[in-house]
């Protein structure tokens, strides 16, 4: 419970740092970005939505710890201002529209991977300089090497352009209503197949060379031996015995790649116009939409954050080392 | 770098004797050595690459190798004018991430106590605040072009090396001749400067190949989303106005496919220099990969236990 407890206490100071970061931005930029911003939209904007802009870079004459007081009232009411670019909707209800989607592609492909991954290391480092071992890995690097969102528009093109397998944009088909049935579920599927393909394809060498290592380091160990000496089945050798014990770091490297994989994906969102957060953040930028774009980059850090504590929690559950150690 | 990594004895390693016998770090040098040559004299032949040539969206053929872009550019000339701007950008950001690592890194194992407490708070938050959109929000706020790109990267990505820097400090403070040095009186920055990051060579390079690939592949990143200078010639912002002209949905295929391979076969060139380096300096890897090559040549399958002598 204390090594949880320490982990949390550090989540909760890395959030804190983002929030922070994220109110001292606009005031630290140099050539005061804040003006150069009215100065580019007065005249533009309706006089409600400049005030909004005001409040959403909580820009205000008080002194700063009091704007940074208000800051923080209103993020913790879950306020994070108007947009800009979507004048008058809170930037709140535009960060919840994408939140769904990259949960679902970034989530979905961060499992698969690492399950795909993660059994193809067993399988390499059970057998060393076995047919696995020798193509895989170099081929999966090559891959790797590419950026993501490059991947994303070769395959884009490939099956979407040229062969016509699946939708080229967007989460839904245009016209569909989002709702609970068969037709619309398989529809988002079908919008979602191409962007998590890629970015499983392009994470899945990363998992496997680490699930090998911890395999050929676990290869050597007693209980191995033992085990075969009393005639254990390989299948069970393998992943019973070896692969179970050697699954830790991989779990370990899931957490700290989480925002890595979560960037890779927030590009690859941009190629296939696919609604989610990436794709939001970087309209934002392109329309200067600094409230959301802020309001975003807050959501994807507590995700990450969030995410990074339950892989601590699982560490905790599957490893009785963790446990132990506090006492 | 190399020439320190060459002089400092860990295990033998030298830049040469790698290149003689490892395959791998032949062929990762030999794929980087031709994108350095193209970078540095391919753009004297090259009049503008931003120029007109030819109609939008011409297909490959000899007249236009690569076929020409969506404002009718000639592909080849944008895919060699732009190895040279990322290329080097990417070196002079990876050298500016290695420098600010290891001097966050060395100072916390050096000093220890709450110098260590401080700064290694500092690099595990920045390790999981997600580094793209911490660099996206910053970029934003900073006038678009290389000089806030690099200076993003450099920002949101010092902290990995840090961290390895400093467990790397904590083992060699106690050693011996790090004792010795400073019972002798010398001065922190000499024992740091002079006696421990010469040890550190072998790192120092594989931390130098590695954070290259980081900053090529992050500034490609970046200017693909319009954060760079569109203007310029790299290999991001082809990539952004391939997407931009909706090169996609036109089957113009040639406009993002040769500066995608570019930095693909750049980045794999770099990683296979990684792990030979990484073998070349880690004796466990290096015996297990003789090991192989000996069984193989005898005839044997090779088994599940880990070498420890060389064959």
């Amino acid at each position: 419970m204390k090594f949880l407890l320490k982990r949390l206490g550090f989540y909760g100071l890395a959030a804190f740092f983002a929030v922070t970061l994220n109110f001292l931005l606009p005031r630290l930029m140099p050539g005061d970005a804040a003006g150069a911003l009215f100065a580019r939209f007065q005249g533009r904007l309706s006089p409600e939505a400049l005030d909004a802009l005001r409040r959403a870079i909580g820009i205000s004459d008080g002194p700063i710890y009091e704007q940074y007081w208000h800051y923080l009232r209103d993020l913790a009411h879950g306020d994070f201002g108007i947009s800009i670019s979507q004048f008058p909707a809170p930037v709140i209800d535009v960060v919840w529209t994408g939140l769904g989607w990259t949960v679902l592609v970034a989530g979905s492909a961060l499992l698969i991977g690492f399950v795909i991954g993660t059994a193809l290391g067993v399988l390499a480092g059970w057998r060393r300089g076995g047919v696995i071992d020798s193509v895989l890995p170099p081929s999966l690097a090559f891959i790797g090497a590419f950026p993501y969102f490059w991947l994303a528009m070769g395959l884009l093109f490939l099956f979407g352009f040229e062969w016509r397998w699946v939708p080229l944009r967007h989460a839904y088909s245009d016209g569909a209503t989002p709702e609970f049935t068969f037709t619309f579920i398989a529809d988002v599927i079908r919008h979602a197949a191409l962007p998590v393909f890629t970015v499983v394809l392009a994470t899945l060498g990363g998992w496997m060379m680490g699930m090998r290592s911890a395999m050929v380091a676990v290869l050597g160990t007693e209980y191995l031996a033992l085990g075969r000496a009393k005639g254990l089945s390989t299948l069970r050798l393998a992943w019973k015995y070896a692969a179970r014990n050697a699954l830790l770091p991989n779990v370990t490297s899931l957490g700290m790649s989480l925002g890595f994989v979560l960037g890779g994906s927030l590009l690859t969102e941009v190629v296939f116009s696919y609604p989610g957060l990436g794709f939001l953040m970087v309209q934002a930028v392109r329309s200067q939409d600094f409230p959301v774009m802020q309001g975003l980059f807050i959501m994807i850090t507590l995700a990450v954050l969030t995410a990074n504590a339950l892989v601590d929690v699982l560490t905790t559950l599957i490893d009785p080392r963790t446990r132990s150690r506090e006492a | 770098m190399a020439a320190a990594s060459s002089r400092s004895g860990s295990g033998g390693f030298s830049v040469l004797g790698l290149l003689k016998t490892n395959g791998r770090a032949q062929l990762g040098l030999g794929i980087l050595g031709l994108f350095v040559v193209v970078g540095v004299i391919g753009p004297l032949f090259i009049d503008d690459a931003g120029n007109y040539v030819a109609i939008p969206y011409l297909e490959p053929s000899f007249a236009h190798l690569f076929g020409t872009t969506g404002q009718g550019q000639d592909v080849l000339a944008q895919t060699i004018v732009g190895t040279r701007a990322s290329l080097f950008n990417g070196l002079i950001v990876g050298i500016a991430v290695v420098m600010l690592g290891a001097a966050v890194g060395v100072t916390a194992g050096y000093f220890g106590g709450w110098i260590d407490d401080v700064l290694s708070l500092a690099v595990n938050v920045l390790l999981v605040v997600p580094s793209l959109p911490l660099a996206i929000v910053i970029a934003a706020y900073l006038p678009p072009g290389p000089f806030t790109v690099g200076i993003v990267l450099i920002g949101t990505g010092w902290a990995w090396n840090a961290r390895v820097l400093r467990v790397q400090t904590l083992s060699l403070r106690e050693r011996d001749y790090v004792l010795a040095a400073r019972v002798a009186g010398e001065p922190h920055w000499r024992i740091i400067f002079v006696e421990m990051l010469p040890n550190m060579g072998p790192i120092l390079l594989t931390q130098l190949v590695g954070a290259t690939t980081y900053a090529i592949g992050a500034q490609v990143g970046l200017e693909f989303l319009g954060l760079g200078d569109v203007g310029a010639v790299t290999w991001g912002s082809n990539l952004y106005w391939a997407s931009n002209d909706q090169a996609l949905l036109t089957g113009a295929w040639w406009t993002f496919v040769p500066t995608g391979t570019c930095i693909a076969l750049v980045g794999f060139a770099l990683s296979l220099l990684n792990t030979s380096v990484d073998e070349a300096t880690n004796p466990a890897l290096r015996v297990e990969r003789s090991w192989r090559v000996y069984l193989k040549k005898m005839g044997v399958l090779p088994g599940m236990v880990t070498p420890v002598v060389r064959p």
